[in-house]
């Protein structure tokens, strides 16, 4: 009768069995489950544990991970047919505009969100592209829901900055070079701070506050509310932004980091994580001397790294997540740590591991299903699950 | 005299003889051999088979290489390249067969290290995409060189072996005189095609008397070659009405043509069967970037061999890395490409495209030692490259700490050069 009750009470489950249930949290599971309930995952262990209900949804594959998170994408803003009416990720009219949000851009419908979805891919952290000294502010979301608000996680993540080549302007305009971003930067971060004081003042004396968007994204940045995401390849870039995190006492997250191998002292000593750019990025200009081994090398050295997908202004127009994972796992950094840097890792350094990441109880049922080693090449993606829910059955 | 002096040389010169055994070997045009053997002497192939069906020759030294239960397969052909930078035609004509891309190379960009890191022995290198016919390209073998002359393969007349570039679809469409449409694109190619044809006949009915003979003219000398067959047309196209057009343009005026990139190829696979026609397939992580690349599949390679077309892979060196070239057909098996049409897309298929199906693209007897030297499963991303073999000589080794950098990149081993990637800024710049 109690069970009867129980029963009748119980959310429907869904219990997906695999070969390999990688956790990442904790080691593999062998013919293993994971249990969901309501979008979160209830129960997860060994096969053995565990007899399926008839109301059960049962799922089987033979490789069954925390679906994957983007550290850092364009993707939602950048949009497939690569002409002005589907490209919203770069905005040339001033070189700094941390007004700019993400959530105002990101389009939930365009088809290589879902694309990388049908990869694995359930978290990105996307918004403006490098390319401007300072583009936008991120946001972190999910990769299904209608609206930008169904997908949201987190809708001002970090604001985007770009040092070196990326964001230096010809034919006399500014930043014309690294010197001048450096300058502009620091004077913009300075008037934050004079703005914040005036704010505070103006509190005491009761007056309106005139509220300045630009300012507000980088008094943020001061409180130590957002990181600032520092796209630095260069060697010279690097200290750079590692120069204005120490002159501002601001977090800073680096993205990009080509050079980043020849300063693994001065990270690690930082504590800066390091988003490493794609393994399969082209090598030329400031990533000429990029490296297949880099993640490996910050890994080994104890900085906090994950891996992304970045930005292309032609083809391929968004990369996958798990395919240049592939890459850092061929070369040094394997499949264990490799899973981690686009699971749990990159949660880690987002700061949403709460919920994402790693297949524990509590958290959101966000699960790729495979049908071998993920990170081969000949490997599909079997399936996807967003909070419980089935969003691809699209064999990848 | 001269000549035996000359071989003479050649052979004080060559290599010592080698034996590659202790691994499998996949010689692409037989079967696998699990415990095989291959024998290499003077840059050629001697000997293939069981590793111990091997009879050592007597009185001969030579060099052992124990493959440490890996794979050696032929060395792989990339049939669309763009290492050694810029070339071909510029910006004043739409049709520039007179332009060599072989005058344009650097042979000391480091991506030429880097394409033996990947297991490359020849390629096939091309001017752009950004005209109708940007100029002709040129098949090398990743020898060690200093000019790009050590690299270039000859023909048997002693010829600079190579195609004709050329290209329909939004990369060549600029303001005039370039084309702005498909139409007036395909309309200025048959022109071209007509003048070249008229070229010829002015020549053979001048027969011996060269007072009637017209000028010489660079460009239309080359388009003769391409009507005569002694050169092939390297097609760049996406679309499957321009597939189609290309299709439609090689029977009315007969030239041979090979297919680069069709993305749409899987649309139109058994047209192009029908035509005969071979296809060299670009792999990219995701549809688009380009709005004539929206289809772009996995797929391609599995359909266009389902409906019996003869398909290769490409890298577009810089669109693709070459240390990574493998995972090109990797990804055609992951969309259910069988895996011998896989091994022979970057290897014989690739040779017999570039004209050079008798001399590499296989391990077979008599054949050019052009091999490479792999940890495991060719398809597998774990797989490293330990070692590449042109004419017998080693041209990467990836226990040299030098050759090594170029295979994992790092400090040195950059490239300030601006990439071939056509029509980036174009693309991107919203501008269409």
């Amino acid at each position: 009768m109690l069970s009867f009750v129980i029963a009748a009470l119980a959310a429907p489950s869904t219990v997906i069995y695999a070969d390999r249930v990688y956790p990442v949290s904790s080691p593999m599971i062998a013919d293993g489950f994971v249990r969901i309930e309501e979008g979160r995952i209830v129960e997860i262990g060994s096969a053995d544990a565990y007899r399926s209900s008839d109301e059960d949804i049962v799922l089987r594959c033979t490789v069954l991970t925390p679906g994957l998170v983007d550290a850092r994408a364009t993707v939602g803003l950048t949009g497939q047919y690569n002409i002005d009416h589907d490209q919203d990720m770069l905005e040339h009219s001033n070189p700094i505009q941390p007004e700019l949000r993400a959530i105002d851009a990101y389009n939930t419908q365009e088809r290589l969100v879902e694309w990388v979805r049908e990869f694995g891919t359930t978290t990105v952290h996307t918004g403006h592209a490098p390319g401007e000294l300072v583009s936008g502010r991120t946001m972190i979301c999910k990769t299904n829901g209608t609206t930008v608000e169904d997908a949201i996680i987190r809708s001002d993540a970090m604001v985007a900055c770009t040092l070196g080549e990326g964001a230096l302007k010809k034919d006399g305009k500014s930043p014309g070079t690294r010197s001048k971003s450096m300058a502009l930067l620091r004077q913009k971060f300075i008037d934050a701070r004079e703005y914040a004081d005036k704010l505070d003042r103006d509190e005491e004396d009761k007056e309106p506050k005139k509220r300045d968007l630009q300012l507000e994204a980088l008094v943020n940045v001061l409180n130590g509310e957002m990181p600032l995401l520092v796209h630095a390849n260069r060697t010279h870039d690097i200290m750079n932004a590692l120069r204005l995190r120490e002159e501002f006492e601001i977090d800073i997250v680096l993205d990009g980091g080509a050079e980043a191998y020849r300063l693994i002292d001065e990270i690690r000593e930082s504590g800066v994580p390091v988003i490493v750019h794609p393994q399969m990025i082209r090598m030329y200009g400031e990533m000429e001397n990029a490296a297949f081994t880099t993640a490996s090398l910050l890994s080994d050295a104890g900085i906090p790294i994950a891996i992304q997908t970045g930005y292309e202004s032609y083809v391929p127009k968004v990369r996958v997540l798990v395919f240049e994972a592939s890459q850092a796992a061929a070369h040094g950094l394997g499949f264990d740590r490799a899973l981690q840097a686009c699971t749990l890792d990159a949660a880690r350094l987002l700061n949403i591991d709460d919920r994402v990441g790693s297949l524990d109880i509590g958290k959101d049922a966000d699960l790729a299903m495979w049908d071998g080693d993920p990170f081969e090449w000949t490997t599909h993606c079997t399936g996807v699950l967003i909070d419980g829910e089935h969003v691809s059955t699209t064999v990848r | 005299m001269l000549v035996i002096a000359l071989s003479a040389a050649i052979a004080a010169s060559s290599p010592a003889a080698t034996l590659f055994t202790n691994g499998k070997v996949i010689p692409v045009t037989g079967p696998e051999i699990d415990d095989g053997h291959v024998f290499v002497e003077n840059g050629r192939i001697v000997s293939v088979g069981e590793a111990d069906a091997f009879a050592a020759p007597k009185a001969m030294e030579y060099d052992v290489i124990d493959l440490q239960g890996g794979v050696l397969m032929p060395g792989l052909i990339c049939t669309h390249s763009h290492i050694g930078g810029w070339g071909g035609g510029d910006g004043t004509a739409p049709i520039q067969p007179e332009t060599r891309i072989l005058d344009a190379i650097d042979v000391q960009d480091p991506g030429f290290r880097r394409a033996v890191a990947g297991g490359l022995t020849t390629l096939n290198i091309m001017p752009g995409s950004g005209h109708l016919c940007s100029g002709q390209t040129v098949y090398v073998k990743l020898r060690e060189a200093d000019t790009i002359d050590d690299q270039v393969i000859r023909t048997a007349s002693g010829g600079i072996a190579g195609g004709l570039k050329m290209a329909n679809g939004t990369n060549p469409q600029r303001n005039p005189p370039f084309p702005g449409t498909r139409g007036k694109a395909a309309a200025l190619v048959r022109q071209q095609f007509i003048a070249a044809q008229e070229y010829m006949d002015r020549i053979e009915r001048a027969g011996d008397d060269m007072d009637k003979r017209p000028d010489r003219d660079l460009g239309l000398e080359i388009m003769a070659e391409v009507l005569r067959g002694e050169r092939v047309v390297h097609h760049h196209t996406h679309r499957h009405d321009d597939i189609m057009t290309v299709l439609r343009l090689a029977k009315e005026f007969g030239f041979r043509v090979v297919l680069h990139h069709v993305s749409d190829g899987w649309k139109v696979a058994d047209e192009i069967a029908a035509a005969g026609v071979p296809c060299s397939i670009i792999v990219v992580d995701s549809p688009g970037g380009k709005q004539e690349a929206i289809d772009i599949d996995f797929k391609t390679g599995r359909v266009l061999a389902e409906a019996g077309v003869s398909i290769a892979y490409h890298t577009d060196d810089w669109i693709t890395d070459s240390r990574y070239f493998l995972r090109s057909p990797a990804m055609g098996i992951r969309a259910g490409l069988d895996r011998t049409t896989a091994l022979r897309s970057v290897t014989i298929n690739a040779a017999e495209m570039l004209d050079l199906g008798d001399r590499t693209g296989s391990i077979e007897i008599g054949k050019d030692a052009d091999l490479v030297w792999l940890s495991g499963d060719p398809f597998s991303v774990y797989t490293t490259v330990h070692g590449t073999w042109v004419e017998g000589d080693r041209v990467f080794d990836r226990t040299d700490q030098e050759d090594l950098l170029f295979a994992q990149g790092g400090w040195g081993a950059g490239n300030a050069e601006r990439p071939y990637m056509c029509c980036e800024e174009h693309q991107s710049g919203g501008n269409q």
